[in-house]
């Protein structure tokens, strides 16, 4: 069981628990405003971009070629930006707190 | 919001993409009232994208894929009536009638009923055996359950996305696959003739064979095997008949009720149809995109989700109106083309093929001066940069654009 807390843009922290599943998955299950993951989670449509808080990075990891060249030229990317359909629920990746891109 | 809409019932026709994301939505946006899916699909509202990629090639089923946990239907009071036809909208009344003979009133009417595969009239079609459409649960799991190794002669009639896909899935999993394509080139409807070229010869790097100029005329199924006949006199054997030539919009009800039709369900800029109580989105929609200033219908699961979310707002009271640049994605073997914007009516195309990465291309679609689409092979950037410059009717420095020694970034061709 990974507990996993979003920070919405209005400040609304909505902590989730889960075992499965990918973390846009699980924040459209908990209505994360913001997070929409219209592509259903296959990296295609960009909307399910958060930046993960600075201190659970190493525990996130880096995206992928296709992830990092998807959020390259978005208008709010970070140097933390992650779609979070591209995480996985897991124990490695219990307690981060990942907060949503504007 | 709640003293307008808590006695109030709200009814969507068709519980897919369209259907399902607009339940949500319009929950989301304030309506109090009832809210009522029906499908004639029993099965659990699901992704359809992967029915032709992942599902067709894994062993979970579409439970790994819908489109909203179970539990959120239930926490949001959202109705779902599924294995459940519509015979009729009976607009006086402002009510439905199940093909049960049961009536279900309503104050406000969400047509989501998206579209059915086109069977054409192929002589012998209705006695071979093992056809197969793909655009249900049902389609993939049947085309999955007759595939075996002794029962692997796949032949695919019509070489559009859904067609490529379903080879590309299918040779995977070990099948013999031969695409047969109508026209001089697959995809001939939809991309540049670089793009064709391109996926025709992926297919054949991945042993499936990919035919051009092929009219199928009539199927004969003798010695418990098809015979595929097409109009050059050349035949194919086949197990199995998967046929991907197109859709036919589900139009039926919304006709019948004497709603406005051309080519599809026509609805203004709130996915209003010509009765201010019946909405109509996704598929079925014959509307209007502001970009490209014309009347246009899409085949896409983004059109039906924006839609979804500009009819909840409008339902709601809120002032929005539709306004969406076009994307698509399709996934075939180990390569993810992504697209933005519609290419028709193009009479340019500038072709990339990144020096610095393997296998990373784009299309770039011009008319004149004007970006209308770009199609992305393996190159994400192209894809994200394109959805830009349309979006903001960037003037591009063709010249700049044609050099792959200038990489793709923001600024690099205006």
């Amino acid at each position: 069981m990974a507990k996993i807390t979003f920070v919405t843009s209005d400040n609304d922290t909505i902590i989730t628990e889960a075992t499965t599943g990918s973390v846009m998955e699980l924040a459209v299950q908990n209505k994360v405003k913001g997070i929409d993951g219209d592509c259903g989670g296959v990296c295609s449509c960009a909307t399910c971009h958060v930046h993960v808080e600075p201190a659970f990075w190493d525990k996130v990891g880096a995206p992928s070629q296709l992830e990092s060249d998807m959020l390259e030229f978005d208008d709010n990317v970070s140097e933390y930006s992650r779609l979070c359909c591209q995480i996985d629920v897991s124990d490695a990746i219990d307690g981060v707190v990942l907060n949503v891109a504007k | 919001m709640s003293t307008e809409t808590s006695n109030k019932i709200c009814v969507v026709i068709g519980a897919s993409h369209a259907g399902v994301n607009f339940a949500f939505a319009l929950r989301k946006e304030g309506w109090e009232g009832d809210i009522i899916l029906f499908d004639r699909d029993p099965e659990f509202p699901y992704h359809r994208p992967p029915l032709s990629k992942a599902y067709l090639t894994s062993e979970e089923g579409t439970q790994q894929d819908l489109l909203f946990p179970k539990q959120n239907y239930e926490t949001d009071k959202i109705t779902l009536k599924l294995g459940k036809i519509i015979s009729s909208i009976n607009r006086k009344e402002k009510s439905v009638t199940v093909s049960d003979g049961s009536v279900q009133k309503y104050d406000k009417l969400v047509l989501t009923t998206g579209a059915r595969p086109f069977i054409p009239p192929i002589k012998g079609l209705n006695s071979a055996k093992n056809v197969f459409a793909m655009r249900t649960a049902e389609d993939a799991l049947n085309i999955r359950k007759s595939l075996n190794k002794d029962h692997n002669k796949v032949i695919i009639i019509g070489g559009g996305y859904i067609g490529l896909e379903t080879a590309a899935s299918l040779s995977k999993l070990g099948a013999s696959v031969t695409v047969l394509e109508r026209e001089e080139r697959v995809l001939s409807r939809v991309t540049a003739p670089e793009m064709s070229t391109y996926f025709k010869e992926l297919h054949h790097k991945h042993g499936v064979s990919v035919l051009s100029n092929k009219n199928v005329t009539s199927i004969n199924f003798d010695n418990n095997i098809n015979e595929v006949q097409c109009d050059d006199n050349s035949s194919y054997k086949a197990d199995i008949i998967i046929v991907g030539v197109g859709i036919k919009v589900n139009t039926e009800l919304a006709e019948e009720a004497g709603l406005e039709i051309e080519n599809g369900i026509k609805v203004d800029a709130n996915c209003k149809t010509n009765d201010p109580n019946i909405y109509a989105l996704g598929d079925c929609t014959f509307h209007f995109n502001p970009h490209y200033k014309k009347y246009i219908r899409l085949e896409s699961v983004q059109n039906a989700v924006d839609q979804a979310k500009i009819a909840a707002k409008s339902i709601c009271g809120k002032a929005v109106a539709y306004d969406s640049i076009p994307w698509f994605w399709s996934d075939q073997y180990d390569v993810k083309l992504q697209m933005v914007g519609l290419s028709q009516g193009y009479n340019q195309t500038i072709k990339r093929i990144e020096t610095d990465r393997d296998n990373c291309q784009s299309v770039w679609y011009f008319k004149d001066d004007e970006l209308l689409a770009v199609d992305a092979i393996n190159n994400a950037k192209a894809y994200m940069l394109g959805i830009r410059f349309i979006q903001k009717n960037q003037k591009i420095d063709k010249l700049k654009l044609s050099d792959v020694s200038i990489a793709i970034t923001p600024t690099s061709y205006i």
